[in-house]
Parts: C-alpha cells; structure tokens; sequence
C-alpha cells in the first residue's frame, strides 16, 4: 500500500485543486464530524488510537499531545501548524504542501474543532515559496466554499486558518522557537514548562503539529483510528512518508506502511547509483545518528527497529551513502550546518558547536590531533541534554554515531593526513 | 531612534503599505509585531533585495515597534539582506544531500562563469552567489534557489541554460 494517506491525491491531475481532492472525498470527513456534532473528546480518542506520532521528528504521539489541552479553557486557543520543513535530508513536508494542500487545511480545522481553537497558523519556511502559493490558492478556496470562517457549515463552529512565512532559520522548527518566530520575533526556544499546551502562542493554549502528523487527521477519521494503526506494526501506527536521497537512482518521497524493510524503500528508489556499494545511512534527518549500510539492510523503517541500531526514524529522512563518500567530510558538513544554525542562547550549543566543527574540519584538512578524537566526544557529551532545546543534542549525535561506526577512518585521517576513501 | 511619525501611510507608498497590511490583519489586533517578517520581505524586495537601516527603522514605526526589535529580528534570519545583492540572488545548497551529488561542481562553475565567490556581487550587479543551507529539496539534489524560484538535479549545462534566460 502506497499512497494512501497523504499523498491520496497524488495521481490526480492537478491535485491541490479542491475538485480533485473532494473527488477522492475530502473535507467528506469534515462535514460528518460537524453535521453530527461529534465530541470533541472521541476525536481525539481516536488519534490517540491511531497510533499517529509527531511526523516532524520527535515522534511524541499526537493523541496524547493534543489531551494536554484543557478544551474549556476560556479564551483564545490556537491550532499551529509546523511547515518550517528543514531538518538536512527531509523534503515530504513540500510534497503535501504542493500536491495535497486540501488534507492539511481539513485536518488543521478538525484539530481545532478537537482543541476548542478557532484560529490556526501554518508557519511555512520562507523559502518555500511554491508551496506558500499553493496553499494560499487552496485557503481561498475553502474559504469559498464555506470550509474555514464563522460557523462552518452551519455548526456554529468558527475556524480561520493563516500562513506565516519564515524567514531562513532552521531552529525554527523547533515549536516554541517557531511561537516567537510567529509573535514577529528572534526564533530562540523557550524553556519548557510551561508548555505549548498551556502556554504557546501568544501566551494561549496551543498545539503545534507537524505538517505530515496534521495532514494525516482526516483519514483517521474517515477509516478509524485501528485502520491507520494496522497499516503499520507495534509502536509505529499508519504509513509514513519517506524522503530518500543520495547516491539513489530514484530519489523522492514514497508514503509506505510504518515497518517496510529498508530493502524495500531503497528498491522503490531504484537502488544504488551506477551499481556502487552502499557504505552508511543516515535514517531519520542528519540528526539521526549514522548506519552502517549492511546493517541498515536488515532494519525495517519504523522507530522501534532503528532506535534499536541506536539511530532514531526522525522525520523520516533518508540520505544513503556510497562507499566513494568521506565520512569525515560528510561529519565536517553536518557540523558546519549545526554550528550555522545555533541560536546562540545556550552556552554549550553555541560554543560547542563551534568546537565540533572546527575539530572535525582540522581532522578533513589534514592536521588532525591525536587526541582530537577524545575531544570530539568530550564535546559532544558535554552538549548533549544540557541546552534548552534539542538542537544541541542534534549537533552532538551525529558526531557521537560517526565515531561509534567510522572511528578507523577518522584515525586514518590523523594518522596519514589524508582520507582512506578515493574520493578525498 | 524612533521617529514620530503622524501619518503612516507617508512611511511606503500606498501599494507596500497596502501589502504590510495584508499581513497585520492575519494577527490579532495587539500583535501587530507579528507581520514584522512579512513587511520586512516585502520592503526588501521593493528595494532590489535588500534592508537598509531606515528601511527597518520605518517598519519600526509602521509596526510601532522599537527599531532595535526589528534588527534583531533582520539579523537573525538568513533571508533577510543587510547589504547590496545582485539583481539575481544565486543561493546554492552545498548541505549533504546536495554535496555527495556534486554540488561542489555547480559552485565552481558558477564561481567560474560569474567571477565571483560566496558572498560577492558581481560588477553589474547582476548576479550574487551565496551558500544555503538545506532548502527542503534534496531528491532534486544538486539545487539552487534563484528568487522565489528552486532550480533542481543541476549540471553545469542546466545552469548555464537557466542564467541565459534570466532577464
């Protein structure tokens, strides 16, 4: 099964028009939740049965985020959408804005018809500028047709929806950081409590989901909350959207049961490019600690099975690597990246960042130190939980997983003053 | 500084003014702050693509907001411009994705074609080059981004044909 969720449409011509997406029963799910008056509490009884995780990365499960909120809380509450799509290596979130813009709106209306919130924002990276028309175009359309506004339908439930457009800052797919960011402001995270649920935007209740996660709403509704769970396995509810790129004939984003050998996706993807060997793969985002190909062979896309090679599934963002690449030089990029994009607020991220770029980038010039090794895991331990965000941490697994699986050839570089790869 | 400003509307001209309202109305009445972002893109582009020091400080005062707020606010995301660009804004990822493709390839050449590095303007101010970081496209991976615009699965060859059609 391929397809199912959401990228439903994908076949279609055209498919972000709101014709061809009623054509495949959207906004069906809708009408029936507010013609019937359905409680608001066995909405989210059923994504809570679904088994759907935040697709964004942190895979904590929607259900349970969205019961955080305290529905008859008076005032404003606010339903936030996560578009800031920019974890290195993931590129599903610009699929569904492009190609099924229709589900995210039905699906952010539906949450906010769960929650009690009547306003929305999808905060969408400002670089995304296609995808921002598109779903403009289909905001307009549903506004026509009665979908977003006062008294949706005739239910007496009000829900507008706007697009905020960032401005070039990865940390802003961090959710409170993506809260300041809408508030018109620095994107540095807030410390946590309070949280989102209590205190979010513009100090109201509020739920940030990512784009995939909300997008995947009114299916669970239309089909039930055990359909989507069975079309994955145990601790990983539904299809996924994958985004697989490298050395790959075919790279894309295949929407695939939770739990599809990694054999078969990189099938799907049309295997290794110019029949090379597949040296390592990073799984979930470049924050996903590295595999090893031939034991990424053996792993099923789901989060149990690759958190139990010690990596994590993350937004589903799959790079694979051929046995021409520099590990090294690989980790001298994704260093450089978290050091470019730390917000400076927290001492060890800001620094240590730093650190770990400059180290690995002397280790790929040639003049490493012995003990640089050592260094780089002191480092990288003395980030790792002591930031206010997750930022941190994502700076230091990658360079923690690159010297589980490639100490050698990082040894090699010191040693020889130059890469044991071709390639370098 | 802030200055006192008696009229709004002789901070633009009526159509960005009409635009940074677009974006104000989304938010609720007591955060207008909230379309600081949006006004400073559409001010930016206005300007050839890039934010002067009394272009921020007159959003200030649209937004009434202290000028400092806005700076830190336009120095912090990357999209935004403090000094001059090329008519033409060449952002080319080089982030993993793009670069075990040989994104490295397109850099050169650019570099090569154009006379000019990472962060530079070309004589004519035609083109400007600058390193992104992943733009969110890496199955079309080498990309580059050129205006609102994302060029994808890059050669040299692709490059040149799509600089040639550039106004």
């Amino acid at each position: 099964m391929v397809n199912e969720v959401c990228l439903r449409t994908l076949d279609l011509e055209r498919p972000w028009l709101m014709e061809q997406y009623q054509s495949r029963g959207g906004y069906e799910v809708l009408k029936q939740v507010l013609t019937e008056k359905r409680a608001p509490e066995a909405i989210i009884e059923e994504v809570k049965k679904s088994g759907l995780r935040g697709r964004g990365g942190a895979g904590f499960p929607t259900g349970l985020k969205w019961s955080f909120i305290s529905r008859n809380a008076p005032g404003q509450k606010y339903v936030v959408c996560n578009s800031d799509e920019g974890e290195p290596g993931t590129f599903k979130d610009r699929d569904i804005l492009r190609y099924n813009p229709h589900q995210l709106i039905e699906g952010m209306i539906l949450a906010g018809y769960a929650i009690g919130a009547t306003r929305g924002y999808n905060y969408i990276r400002g670089e995304f500028w296609e995808p921002y028309e598109r779903f403009e175009q289909a905001l307009q359309e549903a506004r026509e047709a009665g979908f977003l506004g006062d008294n949706l339908l005739g239910s007496g439930f009000d829900f507008d929806l706007h697009t905020h457009l960032g401005g070039g800052a990865y940390i802003c797919g961090e959710e409170t950081a993506l809260l300041e960011s809408i508030e018109g402001k620095k994107g540095q995270p807030r410390y946590k409590p309070p949280f989102p649920a209590h205190f979010g935007l513009y100090g109201r209740p509020t739920i940030i989901n990512n784009t995939e996660s909300l997008a995947s709403i009114p299916m669970i509704l239309e089909k039930g909350g055990e359909w989507f769970a069975d079309i994955g396995v145990k601790n990983s509810g539904g299809s996924k959207l994958f985004s697989i790129s490298g050395n790959i004939n075919n790279p894309g984003v295949f929407e695939i049961p939770m739990g599809t050998p990694f054999s078969e996706l990189l099938e799907m993807a049309g295997g290794m490019k110019d029949g090379r060997k597949i040296k390592a793969v990073i799984p979930g985002g470049s924050s996903a600690p590295v595999i090893p190909g031939e034991q990424m062979m053996d792993l099923n896309m789901d989060y149990d099975s690759i958190a139990g090679a010690g990596s994590m599934l993350g937004s589903g963002a799959v790079i694979v690597l051929d046995d021409t690449n520099c590990m090294v030089k690989t980790l001298e990029r994704m260093s450089y990246f978290y050091h470019e994009e730390s917000c400076g607020q927290c001492t060890p991220c800001r620094e240590g960042t730093g650190w770990l770029y400059r180290v690995v980038h002397r280790i790929e010039s040639g003049q490493g130190r012995q003990e640089d090794l050592d260094l780089l895991d002191d480092v990288a331990d003395k980030i790792s939980g002591k930031t206010i965000c997750a930022l941190g941490d994502a700076a230091a697994l990658p360079v923690q997983g690159m010297l589980r699986h490639y100490r050698d050839e990082f040894q090699y570089h010191i040693d020889h003053q130059r890469c044991m790869v071709g390639a370098g | 500084m802030t200055v006192t400003v008696k009229d709004k509307t002789e901070l633009f001209s009526p159509q960005i003014c009409a635009e940074i309202d677009r974006w104000i109305a989304k938010y609720p009445a007591e955060w207008k702050q909230s379309a600081v972002m949006g006004a400073l893109m559409i001010v930016q582009d206005e300007n050839g693509g890039w934010l002067t020091t009394e272009l921020m400080d007159r959003v200030a005062d649209y937004l009434d907001m202290p000028p400092i707020a806005v700076y830190e606010v336009a120095t912090f995301y990357s999209m935004y411009e403090l000094k001059p660009v090329g008519k033409h804004k060449i952002c080319v990822c080089t982030n993993v994705s793009c670069m075990t493709n040989k994104s490295d390839l397109i850099v050169e050449h650019l570099e090569k074609k154009l006379g000019i590095s990472f962060g530079e303007v070309t004589e004519d101010g035609r083109f400007s080059m600058k390193e992104v970081e992943c733009l969110g496209a890496c199955g079309g991976a080498p990309m580059m981004q050129i205006g609102k615009q994302y060029y994808e699965n890059l050669t040299p060859e692709i490059v040149d044909a799509i600089l040639e059609g550039l106004e």
